[in-house]
């Protein structure tokens, strides 16, 4: 183990201030410099962005964001306050939560039902139809849009009439192939002893999947509960297909859209704009970073 | 904010996160309740059907059903009436510059560039990390962009790519770079022609990569140290041992996460949406779709491009079913 980690970090047992042992340490500080220089690259867009949100409208429009890194320093939340009076943000916010919270709900509830019966019940085509849903997540959802929407509109399923009742039914039927991927293979690989001592036992088939194959189930749950939340949380154009940019029920995504194209030089509210639609998914990321990470691993054929 | 509106919504929106739940529990409930008094032969072959039934339904209603629906209206007239090709006849006109045929080129280049760039940058990346200690901070940062809607992540893009004539501070930080360190003029990222395509795919690279580096670096952990160190005993350089036994072992997710990429590359949408349009030639087939439907009200020509862009993706979906079905067969 001790060998492994001196390979790996570049450090070995060579005499100390030998040739040798000064080329490994210079190999170890290149390594150190590539990826730290590599990330601080990385962070540079969405830090110059967050200091300029900070900064006064004057100062964006005259000077880069980098000076304000030097003193004099002078940061405002003008852009914050102006942004939540002027525009849709406040409502947009709450909306996002009314379209995200139950198109995570129903579909994975819905899901966990589906994936059981794929993964421990046999029925004639069960393979097949799981292979459809596999096939499915490769299609694109543009290809459903326009008779949904016909239907919606001929059954009066409009958010005018039903608020986010036709978003919420599209995300759900939208999540489901990758949702029962995802659980049907995590509730597979559980034992199967567990199944078979709880028959004896003389569990019924509700208490097995309540009382068992659920509780066991928690990590595979939770990072799909994160994946869908992120994902429609995110999402910009189903939601603006089902619901529209009108102010009252536009997401977050849909009214930061509509800013970035009505603002034109006005940029300085949108860069609080934009941190405040971060705010949310950064918070659930940062939490939750593990699950969501397992999720991506078990699930990586979403499409 | 209209807080009344709070006194309305919260109320249907716990409403509905219990409902909803509670009337598909009483359902599978019922289901089985009704289940047990049939006779012991129809049990099992009625009960997995009470399960799946819901999903199937919503998979049909939303996915299946209006894909085929899609395919009829690909053929039609606004009117309804049928008019074979003609759709397609509009969208594949006037090669190179008519038609679809600018958003087809541009999804290829998306598919290329995107698809190889991104496979390059998490593989680097998952290598270069895998040798520092502070390993798990480096990968958050650089995996945070994934959470972020690509709407935001356009809005951060915008503000790298802003463009001020010669003569005025340049506030973006690339045009910034560009006449301070290069002392060249400052170019116009989104709108020149010669550039802005590829300014597009790397704001795209930018977000994904966190999303390649990840899987791509799980998959490095998995190659067992003992086979490094007996590579590095006989001797052999840490390119070679990438060469030869980090790269071959790698290969099958990387296949994996280049086919996803390769969907996502084709699907591409927000980041163009948002950033130019698709005006200045940077339309891509999804953008395009979007376009005719509510700007032209042209749903055929839409649907046309909505079946085009499935041609494209069949290649990739025939992959991923085959790909499953040999994983399936060594369980």
């Amino acid at each position: 183990m001790t060998a492994e980690v001196a390979a790996r970090t570049g450090i070995s047992t060579t005499t100390r201030f030998s040739p040798a042992w000064l080329a490994e340490r210079l190999q170890g500080v290149v390594l150190h410099v590539a990826v730290i220089g590599l990330t601080v690259a990385w962070m540079v867009p969405a830090a110059g962005l967050l200091i300029s949100s900070f900064r006064p409208f004057t100062a964006i429009n005259s000077s880069g964001w980098w000076t304000a890194l030097a003193p004099p320093y002078n940061f405002t939340l003008d852009n914050y306050v102006k942004v939540l009076q002027s525009s849709n943000m406040g409502h947009s916010l709450f909306n996002s939560f009314m379209i995200t919270i139950p198109a995570v709900v129903i579909p994975i509830t819905i899901a966990a039902f589906a994936a059981y019966a794929f993964a421990w019940m046999k029925f004639p085509g069960r393979d097949w139809i799981f292979l459809a849903l596999v096939g499915l997540l490769a299609v694109p959802l543009q290809l459903s849009f326009i008779p949904v929407l016909k239907v919606f509109v001929s059954i009066g399923l409009v958010v005018q009439n039903w608020g986010f009742v036709g978003v919420w039914l599209a995300h759900t039927g939208y999540g489901l192939p990758f949702s029962i991927y995802l659980l049907a293979n995590f509730f597979r690989a559980l034992p199967s002893d567990l199944f078979e001592s709880a028959e004896i036992d003389g569990a019924g088939t509700l208490t097995v999947f309540f009382r068992i194959v659920l509780p066991l189930s928690v990590p595979a749950v939770a990072s799909l509960v994160i994946f869908q939340f992120l994902w429609i949380w995110n999402d910009l154009l189903v939601a603006l297909i089902y619901v529209g940019g009108t102010a009252s029920v536009a997401p977050l995504t849909v009214t930061l859209a509509n800013l970035t194209n009505s603002l034109g030089q006005g940029y300085n509210l949108l860069t609080a704009a934009a941190f405040i639609s971060m705010i949310v998914p950064l918070v659930v990321f940062l939490t939750l970073q593990r699950y969501f990470v397992r999720g991506i691993l078990a699930g990586s054929v979403k499409g | 904010m209209d807080l009344s509106l709070l006194l309305t919504d919260v109320p249907t929106l716990l409403f509905v996160i219990v409902a909803v739940p509670a009337v598909l529990g009483a359902y599978i409930v019922g289901g089985e309740f009704l289940v047990r008094r049939l006779p012991d032969r129809a049990r099992g072959s009625v009960r997995p059907w009470i399960w799946v039934v819901p999903a199937l339904v919503f998979v049909t209603a939303f996915l299946v059903a209006p894909a085929v629906g899609t395919v009829f209206t690909s053929f039609q007239s606004h009117e309804g009436g049928w008019i074979g090709l003609t759709n397609y006849q509009r969208q594949l006109t006037d090669f190179p510059t008519g038609g679809a045929w600018i958003a087809i080129r541009n999804n290829l280049y998306w598919l290329v560039l995107y698809t190889l760039f991104v496979l390059f940058f998490g593989l680097l990346l998952a290598v270069l990390f895998d040798r520092v200690p502070y390993e798990s901070v480096v990968k958050s940062l650089i995996f945070m962009p994934m959470a972020i809607s690509a709407v935001a992540l356009g809005v951060i893009w915008k503000f790298m790519f802003w463009y001020q004539p010669a003569d005025a501070p340049q506030t973006g930080t690339l045009n910034a770079i560009v006449v301070n360190v290069f002392h060249q003029a400052p170019k116009t990222w989104l709108t020149d022609v010669s550039v802005n395509n590829f300014a597009l795919i790397a704001a795209a690279i930018w977000g994904i990569t966190g999303f390649s580096m990840v899987i791509l670096s799980a998959a490095l952990k998995g190659i067992p140290a003992d086979l490094l160190e007996a590579a590095r005993v006989d001797g052999a350089g840490e390119i070679t041992i990438f060469r030869r036994v980090i790269f071959p072992l790698m290969m099958p997710t990387v296949v994996v996460v280049g086919t996803t990429l390769v969907i996502f590359a084709l699907k591409a949408f927000d980041i163009v949406y948002v950033m130019t349009a698709g005006n200045f030639g940077t339309d891509v087939l999804a953008n395009r779709m979007y376009k005719l439907l509510y700007q032209a009200d042209n749903p055929g020509g839409a649907s046309a491009v909505a079946i085009i862009l499935l041609i494209a993706v069949i290649p990739v979906l025939i992959f991923n079913l085959r790909q499953f079905r040999a994983v399936e067969a060594r369980r």
